[in-house]
């Protein structure tokens, strides 16, 4: 290790050298495996630095297995096809979805608040066109045109504009269900249209669409993140936007992008909810969703001010939160009870991914 | 040392350690009543830990304090504002959506029946204000009215308070030219008053404006105290960089210089401006040359550096590069045409902590590793690996986060970054600020190599002894404005004191000298 013990010479004094307790070289935490990279192995004992590296790690996955594990035991009908893929999957599949453009977002430093919103837009867009009798595919591809389009909206505001993300996509949280009550006049319209609501109801070789939908997604988006300039530059601008900007990063574009491809994963998640219900209902399709959402990239490890993304932890945190809430819900738990739990789980991975004193 | 009665201020040996290493050592400072003192020095030199220490915010190891004839230790800030003793800092830090009279009389509102007293408050902010010939509206939120007047309401609440001493950090930095003469009447309004004035600032005109002594600070020390009319601006700047032995360490290259000279420069510019901050500057680099800028903080090195990369537009003026005019909207323009920027602040505008050293290594040459639109990690890997050999850079592998490295190693990675995109132009700003001798030595052999090679490079540094030994020929910024251009045996550290100091050098043959100015811009405000 090279890191040497002080801060630089001629600084101000004031500045920011940790007091090293041992005297011998600081050991930092390795980052977590976000980044893509393999992370560096050392020697020497296994210390808290290095309980916490891991624990945010793989801490999620972690909670995840001992939850199972614990359901297996306890919770009657568990193990059986009709608990893990019909409820288990196939109601954390659209978390995991739109936590995966989250935690791309998150990544770039930003946050979504719309993308609830936004599924009920998009929703709306593609059971009208469809009740319209325009052709399925036609519907899917404005629907997802139009939830784009309201990525572009949040991208240019934070990108172009400088508004601070949250009040950014805090506009089209509040907007957004409004026009898309607008679209349908706020009416509860039913659906009956096969092609349209494949992706919400078909099952092919007996697993619901939408977990093969939220695993490519999540492949998809992992690959970019690793592979390509792309992902690399959306970890540099949320790492250190001045330092990219003077490094020939595109930071605006790097944003902008990210909040549409939220937006357009949103806005798939939306068609798949009222492809499953049979219905658009603009007032209830996607209401909670920023939260489930931020929640799952939270409880996987992954800090809110960017720098960092994990798909799969994204995808993790979605099953574990689902888990949990379905675990609750089958033990008689009430929904109150089931609330503070959930939220104490959500302070203990904030709490394991604090910043080092 | 104060004439006549005994001084309102005197701090004798005050010595800080921040974790082992000393902040200030065995510092004197004393300021007499009703006087105006400058205190000055570079970046580090220990002004602000030495007014920090005085107000409170940090607690001296050893020494002794006294103030308006008694010993004091100030707990906190608030006490030493109890005392008579304000400070204003340069960043204004008043609330901007709060009337002018809240803030004037933030915490101290007056109060009847337990509420508070508008109409007194307003009454006798505007009264104080009067005093300051600033006649506004009281009641209007701060933040409606210019920055200098923000600054005179700072300066208000310090006269409520009943101030014997004010301090104003670096209180111009922000300011207009016409917003400084007010200040100035202000300040000699308070002199008047027979209130003491402690101002820091590194505009010399400024300081002999309206100091009657001054304090130079090195290295945590006091390097000397004197009347300000006793003080040539050359003895100042020299005690300032402690430089008085003139040690040559150049190694002159008068046979380089006429090949040098018929090639055509990589980068010209002329009578750059922006803002208050550049005042026309022009300069040119030449393949195969280490121009070094040098000037005092705030002279617009810095600034020059960024107008030079596209990372702030310019008001007027051109950029020539390879001949032709160029417009640079961006870093991303300047990248473009092959220029590199190594900017001075490390940590916030240079490295992605989080990021291994080969991401942060080849961050500006990624859009040129990519293949099908994917990253090629081969050709990634091989030029991480041939970098991480050239140029020596310590770490466990290529993967370690990179803040995990020294800043020395860290430096060496920023400067890969630049060099693997193969650059035309290398501006560096500070590239050896707060790194350990080793690294420096090596970073700057590294450098005259590359030159050697063809590169050019635009050298800053606030370290005369940097410029020295490595420029191949020097432009000097004083206020904003290129001075005096120095070649080849010119390059001395008396010529370029002077240079500095006065805006002329000894003698000015260079293609890039300007005239001397009245010197009314803003030093950009860097923490000292």
């Amino acid at each position: 290790m090279t890191r040497a013990g002080g801060s630089s010479r001629s600084d101000v004094p004031e500045a920011t050298t940790t007091p090293s307790d041992t005297g011998g070289p600081v050991s930092e935490p390795v980052a977590a495996a976000a980044d893509g990279t393999s992370g560096v192995r050392r020697g020497g004992a296994w210390n808290r630095v290095q309980w916490t590296s891991w624990a945010q790690r793989y801490g999620a996955a972690a909670a995840f297995a001992a939850l199972f594990a614990y359901n297996a035991a306890n919770t009657p009908f568990f193990l059986t096809q009709q608990s893990l893929v019909f409820v288990l999957l196939r109601q954390a599949a659209p978390i995991a979805i739109v936590a995966v453009g989250m935690a791309i977002v998150i990544g770039t430093g930003g946050i979504d608040l719309s993308v609830g919103s936004v599924m009920a837009i998009a929703g709306q867009v593609g059971a009208t066109l469809v009740l319209h009798d325009k052709p399925f595919l036609l519907a899917i591809v404005a629907a997802l045109l139009v939830a784009a389009l309201c990525g572009l909206f949040n991208g240019t505001l934070v990108a172009r504009f400088g508004v601070q993300p949250i009040i950014a996509t805090l506009i089209l949280f509040i907007a957004g269900r409004g026009i898309a009550q607008l679209i349908t006049g706020g009416e509860l319209q039913p659906l009956a249209n096969p092609d349209f609501q494949w992706i919400g109801l078909a099952r092919p070789l007996g697993v619901p669409a939408q977990i093969y939908i939220a695993f490519v997604v999540a492949l998809g988006a992992w690959l970019v993140m690793k592979l390509t300039v792309y992902g690399r530059h959306v970890l540099a601008v949320g790492g250190n936007e001045t330092a990219s900007r003077l490094a020939g990063v595109p930071a605006g574009r790097v944003k902008l992008l990210a909040y549409v491809v939220s937006a357009t994963l949103a806005g798939l998640v939306g068609l798949i909810a009222v492809s499953a219900n049979s219905a658009s209902d603009a007032n209830n399709v996607g209401v909670g969703m920023e939260l489930d959402a931020i929640a799952a990239v939270a409880v996987a490890g992954t800090p809110l001010s960017g720098g960092k993304v994990n798909i799969w932890g994204a995808v993790v945190g979605a099953l574990l939160l689902k888990l949990l809430q379905n675990t609750l819900i089958s033990h008689g738990i009430t929904k109150e009870v089931a609330q503070i739990i959930e939220g104490a789980v959500i302070v203990g991975a904030l709490w394991l991914q604090r910043p080092e004193a | 040392m104060a004439d006549g009665p005994s001084p309102l201020l005197s701090m004798r040996g005050i010595t800080k350690r921040f974790l082992g290493s000393p902040a200030l050592l065995d510092a004197d400072f004393e300021v007499a009543r009703g006087e105006v003192h400058a205190l000055i020095g570079q970046n580090g030199a220990g002004k602000s830990t030495l007014i920090k220490v005085l107000t409170g915010v940090y607690t001296k190891d050893s020494g002794r304090i006294e103030f308006d004839g008694r010993e004091v230790a100030f707990p906190s800030p608030h006490a030493a504002q109890l005392a008579g003793l304000s400070t204003i800092y340069q960043e204004v830090n008043l609330v901007p959506f709060r009337s002018v009279a809240e803030n004037v009389f933030l915490n101290r509102e007056p109060k009847r029946f337990g509420l508070i007293d508008w109409r007194r408050m307003n009454r006798e902010a505007a009264a104080i204000l009067h005093r300051l010939d600033i006649d506004i509206d009281v009641t209007r939120p701060l933040h409606d009215y210019a920055i200098a007047t923000q600054q005179m309401t700072a300066l208000a609440r310090a006269l409520s308070t009943e101030a014997k001493l004010v301090i104003m950090d670096e209180p111009t930095s922000a300011l207009a030219e016409q917003e400084v003469q007010t200040l100035f009447r202000v300040i000699r309004r308070l002199k008047g008053d027979g209130v003491s004035v402690v101002f820091v600032s590194h505009r010399l005109d400024e300081l002999y404006a309206v100091s009657d002594r001054v304090t130079i600070m090195r290295d945590g020390r006091t390097i000397e105290q004197r009347p300000m009319a006793e003080i040539s601006r050359y003895e100042l700047v020299s005690k300032m960089l402690g430089r008085e032995l003139a040690e040559q360490l150049a190694h002159r290259r008068a046979d380089e210089e006429g090949e040098l000279a018929g090639q055509p420069p990589v980068l010209e510019a002329a009578d750059l401006r922006r803002g208050r901050a550049l005042d026309g500057v022009s300069l040119s680099i030449r393949p195969g040359e280490i121009v070094g800028l040098a000037g005092l903080l705030g002279s617009g090195r810095t600034e020059t550096a960024r107008a030079l990369f596209g990372a702030d537009p310019i008001d007027s003026g051109t950029i020539r590069i390879g001949g032709a005019p160029v417009h640079l909207k961006s870093p991303r323009t300047a990248v473009e045409h092959n220029i590199g920027l190594s900017s001075e602040d490390r940590k916030t505008e240079g490295i992605i902590p989080h990021l291994s050293v080969r991401e942060n290594l080849t961050l500006a040459l990624l859009p040129h590793l990519r293949r099908h639109g994917i990253v090629d990690r081969k050709r990634q890997t091989a030029v991480v690996d041939r970098f991480i050999t050239a140029i020596g850079i310590k770490c466990s592998s290529p993967e370690q986060p990179i803040r995990e490295l020294s800043g020395g190693n860290q430096q060496k990675v920023l400067l890969a970054r630049w060099l693997c995109t193969d650059p035309r132009l290398l501006i560096l700003d500070e590239p050896t600020r707060g790194i350990d001798v080793g690294a420096k030595r090596d970073i700057q052999a590294l450098v005259r190599h590359l030159a050697d090679d063809g590169l050019a490079v635009l050298l800053i540094s606030s370290e005369l002894e940097e410029i020295i030994a490595n420029s191949d020929r020097v432009v000097t910024l004083r206020d904003g404005r290129s001075v005096a251009g120095l070649t080849g045996d010119q390059i001395t550290e008396e010529a370029l004191m002077q240079a500095m100091a006065t805006g002329s050098a000894a003698d000015d043959t260079g293609d890039d000298s300007g005239d001397d100015t009245g010197g009314d811009d803003a030093p950009k405000a860097e923490p000292a």
